[in-house]
């Protein structure tokens, strides 16, 4: 193939691309948006192997068919709640994959057009550098995110004394390296630049605590991207650099707003540490009583309701609750009540992991609303059913400039008539600073585990 | 970095680079940033979710680097780096469309 029609051929990928995002801007294209992804990524594929430089196939088929056959196997029988994780792993794979392309590129400059070894150009040198470097902390940031969200190691932020210094000396460290590599090519440099960049991917997730998780995600997810471009420009391919910038700015666009959604900076977010302390719960909280239900005083209430909207948060997707709040809503909405659902943008541990859980429940989308969309029909509820939910609706984030919320925007659901808030006990949530609403007069605490106590409230409301 | 030594380099890269130059490059890729700008805050908040696993998929699309290093026929080092990479990138390619499907196909409407 020659390179013109190389070069259109990627260029229809691109598009293909750039469609798929389009088609997701509505549940109604995204499916066909989808397709269009793929078609895209056969066309790319299948226009590289036709190119003159791909001359042996076996090696190729068969590194296709086992990843091919690992990925479908892996994405087939994946549970939902299990999403963050998994998405997780897979920016840590398309991080390793950037690693490898770099040192390929490295190795063997001929293939890709670069020259030969030992004199490839200075620009190459840089970008391949940088592509490598971002490769590698997507990388072992990915693995800290994957363990941290899979349970297997604390959710907890990991802070020491130190930490800050370290990392910007490692990261001057890498800048320094970055220099001598693009200035003689040494290989020592290209390898050291590996093994500083994996340090500091790990480096830098560890200390950030599990609820900020959303954010780590979507920032790994625009590293891959700015990986993939670094690529791009190292090999002078168009469709790479493309590509590559379309999914970091998604990336990017993600945890903007994820950030807005807690009212912390970027920064404040990734130097870490939030909610490691304790002790900001007010002095005043230990003598304060709470009303307290059971789920037939649940069932009651909701049942002789108008309208009801059910909160939902982390809590729903440990518990794996979403089937039994489904069928706990069918039944309202049988006797007459109506039932929606109001989604935080920070709510779960990745962007729209909550909306993602409902579908799978059955839960029709339009009945899902975003907190702009909702917030204003608090005051015109009957009840509200917060499950799993905590931090997301403290008044605190908009009466008390002291609390670490402050500023975050909130569902105000204190303006319900009536608010049940199903809990496992009175701890505080992930902030680490008490719930206001817990004491109120208009809210009833249903105790127990959020599927367990929504399976009772379905009994009882049969 | 002197002027003449910044050029140098650029007309270098442009000559290696498969006869693309540095500038057109980069021109390509701030358009696109845009482009992904744009195109991604339409994406409604609901399909957040989505929206990371098929970004995670096309950016997989690294795998036109992984092909050309895993594909001439002679074995070496670079060809070995190509083959893991082309076998990594596969499962995201795989992986990350076949997941986007399944969460995709639950979103429906009322009734």
């Amino acid at each position: 193939m020659s390179d013109e029609l190389t070069g259109l051929a990627y260029l229809i990928a691109a598009i293909c691309f750039i469609l798929a995002l389009r088609g997701l801007s509505s549940p109604t294209t995204a499916r066909q948006g989808n397709a269009i992804g793929i078609t895209g990524m056969v066309i790319a594929i299948g226009t590289t192997l036709a190119s003159p430089e791909v001359l042996d196939y076996g090696w190729i088929a068969g590194g296709i068919l086992i990843g091919g056959a690992i990925g479908t196997v892996i994405a087939l029988k994946i549970q939902m709640t299990a999403l963050p994780q998994l998405v997780a792993a897979f920016h840590s794979l398309v991080g390793l994959a950037a690693v490898f392309v770099a040192t390929a590129a490295l190795y063997a400059p001929g293939a890709y057009g670069l020259g030969s070894v030992g004199s490839i150009a200075t620009a190459s040198l840089v970008e391949m550098s940088l592509g490598t470097a971002i490769g590698a902390i997507t990388f072992t940031g990915s693995i800290i995110a994957f363990a941290k969200l899979q349970g297997l190691v604390s959710g907890a932020p990991l802070v020491f004394t130190g930490q800050h210094p370290l990392n910007a000396l490692l990261g001057i460290g890498a800048v320094a390296l970055v220099i001598w590599f693009s200035t003689t090519e040494s290989y020592t440099a290209y390898w050291a630049i590996i093994v500083l960049s994996l340090a500091l991917g790990f480096l830098l997730i560890l200390p950030i605590g599990g609820a900020d998780m959303p954010v780590v995600v979507s920032m790994l997810n625009s590293y891959s991207g700015w990986a993939a471009c670094g690529i791009g420009f190292t090999l002078g391919n168009m469709l790479l650099i493309i590509t590559g910038a379309l999914v970091g700015s998604s990336g990017a666009i993600l945890s903007y707003i994820m950030c807005k959604g807690m009212n912390r900076s970027f920064f404040n977010v990734i130097l870490g540490g939030f909610g490691a302390e304790e002790g900001v719960v007010s002095a005043a909280a230990g003598d304060r009583s709470v009303r307290q239900g059971g789920a037939e005083d649940a069932a009651f209430i909701m049942q002789n309701a108008g309208k009801v909207i059910i909160v939902p948060g982390y809590g729903m997707a440990v518990a794996q609750a979403q089937h039994a709040l489904r069928e706990m809503s069918d039944v309202l909405k049988d006797a007459g009540v109506s039932v929606s659902y109001a989604i935080h943008p920070v709510a779960g541990r990745m962007p729209g992991h909550m909306n993602v859980l409902l579908a799978e429940a059955n839960v029709p989308y339009d009945e899902v609303f975003e907190l702009e969309e909702i917030n204003h029909e608090f005051s015109t509820a009957d009840v509200v059913y917060v499950i799993g939910a905590n931090d997301v609706t403290n008044p605190a984030a908009k009466t008390d400039p002291a609390s670490p919320i402050y500023g975050m925007p909130i569902l105000d659901v204190e303006k319900a008539q009536t608010v049940l808030f199903v809990k496992r006990g009175m701890s505080s949530g992930y902030a680490g600073v008490d719930n206001e609403l817990f004491f109120r007069d208009n809210t009833m605490m249903l105790f127990g585990d959020a599927k367990k106590m929504t399976e009772e409230i379905l009994q009882a409301l049969d | 970095m002197d002027p003449a030594k910044l050029g140098n380099a650029i007309e270098a890269a442009g000559a290696s680079a498969a006869g693309e130059s540095l500038v057109a490059l980069f021109t390509v890729f701030v358009l696109a940033v845009f482009v992904g700008y744009y195109v991604v805050w339409n994406v409604t908040a609901a399909l957040h979710s989505p929206l990371m696993s098929v970004t995670n998929a096309i950016s997989s699309v690294i795998i036109v680097g992984a092909l050309i290093a895993a594909g001439p026929t002679d074995i070496n080092f670079s060809k070995v780096m190509g083959f893991i990479a082309v076998v990594l990138a596969s499962i995201n390619i795989f992986g990350g469309f076949i997941v986007s499907q399944r969460m995709l196909q639950m979103f429906r409407k009322k009734g």
